[in-house]
């Protein structure tokens, strides 16, 4: 008995002899309740939240409107006109940027009216010129980062341009530079609420846990019915979406600030507002800056999912591409996006990075070269591209932008290259695909629909207590059970089957490769370097090269979820392994172990919650991918809430459906999170 | 000192007390502080009833072990920690009613303070670390890069200026550090142990460069330490705490002379005794018909400074004051008795 207080492993054991035999004896004819919960009131959940979202926009709150064009007073709602002035800003913050790149009228329009458009040829915003755009990505580079930057995003711009994807990757940019802002801005603004104000991060805690395990399709939903459909509602649900990640950034960075620096900023008289931003704000900047590459990364995946609700650019011709099977267009489109990612990425991190010098002594224009040079580039090139049209007025102007169908393309190679592999490669796929899915992933997913609900509350609330006691036991348990509640227990199990398989390779693959790489400091700096190029790729971007080697099916989703998925398992096994204290590694060499010793008796154990903390991530990665995997056709939660993006009433469904895919998220997470604490509190590590 | 001028900080009956329920039992008991009641309460008292006075140009040290309550006390007459009960005075005015406007302007323009780890800005240079109390305060950046300048020279850091703090050895950094808490010229100087992250060849550097700073600044200083060498070498008076409480506040030769209570006494023990006396302390009555040497010794100087010459002399040495008057002798027995003998014979003079 004191044994098996004393192990946990054999506690587990016996718990899972126990489920097995639950699983045996509760037979789905008669199991009744016991095999699937039967239909409850709770099923009208879906339809409450709809009525609950439609009182709130429809007759919550009437107030009078006067309309002043049709020069009448209108009934409305308070929710309506909020959400119709909040369209309104962002889609013209959007156009204005658009236009500036672009060129249009919709800004001249916000101040006077289509007759004046009409009436006056001139009063339009011209489009930049690419070459202007480019110049000014080089000049920006270079003044933030030097030589390598300007290349970058030089070469980019170029590519861009000559690929003939101008105007669709202006559109995104003009997307992401509203989002980013506006989100980094949230972020930052309600993380230091929360820093200051205990009572609000209380409230804000668990509404983040959910919000940042909720998957990307859930936001479009509720946003589709209060914003509509558009490149504002589709920016709306990116700021929700990207938002979460920088408040936790931004409060964790400004904990870990020291005590010291704060009293010193206090003693050398800064007020409240000057202590934040000249004290705390900066010297939390590691962390706020993983956060702005977060919120960067997050908002140019969204670019692309909200395409489904109208946002366009890049993410709507990437889609348009994927679902005719363009695979050669859909990797250019990628790359585009992939090349927008990293430009942004690398231009934040400089730009919060970049010195004033103060003792130089240099003359204006030395000053502001940059400027002036750029200046001096955007009145060339305006000039140019102005007489160009003027000389060849019938003529498309290259200066302006280079239209898809001249551009440069390598969209045949790439369609070869799919042609070959699909006839030479189609034999060998398939049987890999059929071995697959007839050997492994259908008897798995059978497996896991066997598992009845009473077993499987059983098994959630054992493996809850062994890790955390009677507390975790009741919180994952009632995670699970919400899910049990709804129609839908039979399509979670299939998303867990989904990500089980995922988590499983995708931690084998990454462990070892991070393992691997650990041994050596320069492969550990490569294989860093890797994890963060790869981190900056939009998800959806991952389901472009297995689309084109392994067709559409289920293996190709689970494919291209466990690469993604593989990235941070990877990457906090060698950060976990590389923080292994160097005097604990030579108190092992002096005592004699051989280097698998070392690595299993000293690194691993100490690596071990660092590592759980990278599983977890790998986790909540898989859900995240497996949903958006619904695109290319699954049958789990993801298919559903896919479906009720297109429902008139989807909303309630698409809410519960996501709180469900969150909620299998949030019971892992909280498991992984109370065992990894345990661990370093017994390693004692903080 | 001369108790004629107003002390620059003056602390009355200062109380810190942490615990949730210490200010319910506070006013309980109508503002008086019974250490038993809220001992019971599980408070924890970490200043009690501190009352002293700094005087201007005087370096205070604060001595005490960790958890002595040295470094709470320093952030009591900081203002960085709310205090519980008594009364702060700085130049007069009540620190504890000031608002958070008047708090912030004493701070820009009379306190400067040295933390143990530093407290640099990682994100700023050398220079803008410096300026950064300037800037705040409103200066423009020009005039606050020139006074930053200046004080780099002052620190003799010139050439480090667009240095980052990581680029920095330890002492370099608090170098920084001491020059940002001067750059506005306060008149109160508060260090908190700025030397205990030190490497002891560098800490020893530091007190003399500290030194050396004040001898030309003259600054009012509170300074904590855990240090009780430090302490003697760099104090005028030396406050030792315990506990919270302050067991003995005195110049450093009577700490280490008559140690007001045991624990005390514990620190002084080792010390050698010959680097603290001055002469003064120890010296005998004078005797006009004694036959006197012909050399004489100043009342101020520190014995070690002496004792050859007294030691190797047969005849008393006359101790005087600066105008020359002999104020008392001292001769081989009296030294020896005052270095070397376990009881202390010798009455402490003042």
């Amino acid at each position: 008995m004191h044994y098996f207080r004393e192990h946990k492993w054999i506690q587990f054991a016996a718990l899972l002899a126990v489920f097995y035999a639950l699983v045996m004896a509760i037979d789905p004819a008669t199991g009744g309740n016991l095999w699937r919960l039967q239909e409850t009131p709770f099923w009208l959940l879906p339809d409450l939240i709809n009525d609950g979202l439609r009182f709130v926009i429809d007759d919550f709150w009437v107030v009078d409107v006067y309309d002043a064009e049709l020069d009448l007073t209108e009934e409305s709602t308070l929710m309506k006109e909020f959400t119709r002035t909040l369209s309104g800003a962002v889609l013209f913050s959007i156009n204005l940027i658009r236009e500036l790149l672009l060129g249009g009228v919709k800004t001249v329009v916000a101040f006077t009216s289509w007759d004046f458009i009409s009436a006056n040829e001139w009063a339009r915003i011209p489009a930049l010129p690419w070459p202007a755009v480019a110049a000014g990505a080089f000049l920006t580079g270079h003044y933030l980062g030097g030589r390598n930057l300007a290349l970058l995003a030089g070469a980019s711009t170029i590519y861009i341009a000559l690929f003939g994807q101008w105007t669709p990757a202006m559109q995104t940019l003009s997307f992401v530079l509203v989002t980013v802002p506006l989100s980094l801005f949230l972020g930052l603004a309600l993380g230091t609420i929360a820093y200051k104000n205990k009572t609000f991060e209380a409230i804000l805690a668990p509404l983040l846990n959910v919000a940042q395990s909720m998957p990307h399709f859930s936001y479009l939903i509720p946003v589709v019915v209060f914003f509509g459909i558009g490149d504002h509602a589709g920016a709306i649900s990116t700021v929700i979406f990207a938002t979460p990640p920088m408040i936790r950034l931004t409060i964790l960075g400004l904990k870990k600030v020291s005590p010291e620096v704060l009293e010193a900023g206090m003693m050398s008289g800064c007020n409240a507002r000057q202590l934040m931003f000249k004290v705390l704000i900066p010297s939390a900047r590691h962390d706020i800056l993983i956060g702005v590459n977060q919120v960067i990364m997050q908002c140019l995946a969204m670019a692309v999912i909200a395409s489904f609700i109208g946002a366009r650019g890049l993410g709507y011709e990437l889609l348009v591409a994927l679902n005719s099977l363009q695979i050669g267009r859909a990797l250019e489109l990628g790359v585009s996006i992939v090349l927008i990612a990293v430009v942004l990425d690398r231009l934040s991190l400089a730009w919060a990075h970049k010195q004033t010098d103060y003792l130089a002594d240099r003359p204006f224009h030395v000053r502001h070269r940059h400027s002036l040079c750029f200046l001096g580039i955007l009145i060339g090139t305006s000039v140019a591209a102005y007489l160009a049209s003027m000389v060849f007025p019938d003529k498309a102007n290259y200066l302006y932008f280079i239209h898809e169908s001249q551009g440069l393309s390598t969209e045949s190679f790439w369609d070869r290259i799919v042609d070959w592999l699909v006839t030479h490669t189609y034999d060998s796929v398939q049987s890999f695909n059929f071995f697959m899915t007839t050997s492994v992933l259908m008897p798995m997913k059978a497996a896991f629909l066997a598992m009845p609900v009473a077993a499987t509350l059983f098994l959630v609330a054992g493996t809850g207590y062994i890790v955390g006691g009677l507390r975790s036991a009741l919180i994952v348990t009632a995670f699970i059970a919400f899910i049990a509640l709804t129609p839908w227990w039979d399509r979670a199990l299939i998303t867990a089957y989904m990500t089980s398989f995922a988590v499983i390779i995708a931690v084998t693959i990454g462990c070892s490769v991070g393992i691997l790489c650990s041994r050596s400091p320069r492969a550990t700096k490569v294989i860093l370097l890797v994890c963060d190029t790869l981190q900056t790729f939009p998800s959806f971007v991952y389901l472009i090269p297995v689309i084109m080697l392994f067709g559409v099916s289920d293996l190709s989703v689970l494919i291209a979820v466990i690469v993604y998925a593989t990235i941070p398992a990877t990457r906090y096994t060698v950060e976990g392994l590389s923080n292994v204290p160097q005097t604990l590694q030579e108190a092992g060499s002096m005592s004699g172990v051989n280097l698998l010793q070392r690595l299993l008796k000293i690194e691993l154990p100490l690596a071990f919650p660092h590592i759980m903390l990278g599983i977890n991530q790998t986790v909540i990665f898989s859900l995240f991918m497996i949903i958006i995997g619904a695109f290319i056709g699954t049958d789990d939660l993801g298919q559903l809430i896919m479906q009720s993006l297109s429902q008139a009433n989807g909303m309630g469904q698409g809410i519960v459906l996501g709180l469900c895919v969150a909620f299998i998220g949030l019971a892992v997470d909280h498991l992984i999170h109370t065992w990894a604490e345990k661990r370093k509190e017994a390693l004692g590590i903080n | 000192m001369s108790t004629s001028t107003r002390p620059v900080i003056k602390c009355e009956s200062v109380y810190k007390i942490f615990g949730d329920n210490a200010a319910k039992i506070l006013e309980k008991s109508g503002g008086k502080v019974e250490t038993a009641a809220l001992l019971d309460a599980g408070c924890v008292i970490g200043v009690n009833n501190a009352s002293f006075e700094v005087h201007k140009g005087e370096i205070l040290v604060v001595m005490g072990l960790s958890g002595s309550g040295k470094s709470t006390l320093l952030r009591c007459i900081s203002r960085l920690i709310d205090t519980t009960a008594g009364a702060i005075f700085i130049d007069g005015e009540d620190l504890l009613a000031m608002n958070d406007r008047e708090l912030i302007d004493i701070r820009r323009n009379k306190m400067g303070m040295v933390f143990q780890n530093f407290a640099l800005l990682p994100h700023k240079t050398v220079l803008e670390n410096i300026a950064l109390p300037l800037q705040v305060k409103g200066m423009s950046t020009r005039d606050s890069m020139d006074r930053a300048i200046d004080m780099v020279s002052l620190v003799e850091l010139t050439g480090r200026e667009n240095d980052f703090p990581r680029q920095l050895s330890g002492g370099q950094q608090q170098r920084v550090g001491i020059a940002r808490s001067l750059a506005v010229e306060p008149d109160i100087w508060f260090l908190d142990e700025p030397f205990s992250a030190l490497d002891p060849l560098i800490r020893r550097e530091m007190q003399d460069e500290f030194l050396r700073l004040q001898s030309v600044l003259g600054k009012t200083i509170l300074f904590v330490t855990h240090d009780f060498d430090e302490a003697l070498r760099l104090a005028d008076r030396i406050a030792i705490m315990k506990d919270g409480v302050i067991e003995q506040i005195d110049t450093p030769a009577n700490i280490v002379f008559s140690p007001a209570t045991e624990y005390v006494a514990r620190f002084t023990r080792e010390v050698p005794r010959e680097r603290v006396l001055s002469c003064q302390t120890i010296m005998g009555k004078y005797d006009a018909s004694a036959e006197m040497s012909n050399i004489t010794v100043s009342a101020d100087a520190i014995i070690e400074t002496v004792a050859e010459p007294v030691l190797t002399e047969p005849k008393p040495v006359a101790v005087t004051d600066a105008e020359g008057r002999i104020l008392g002798v001292l001769d081989s027995r009296i030294m020896i008795d005052a270095l070397f003998s376990e009881t202390q014979s010798v009455a402490v003079t003042n």
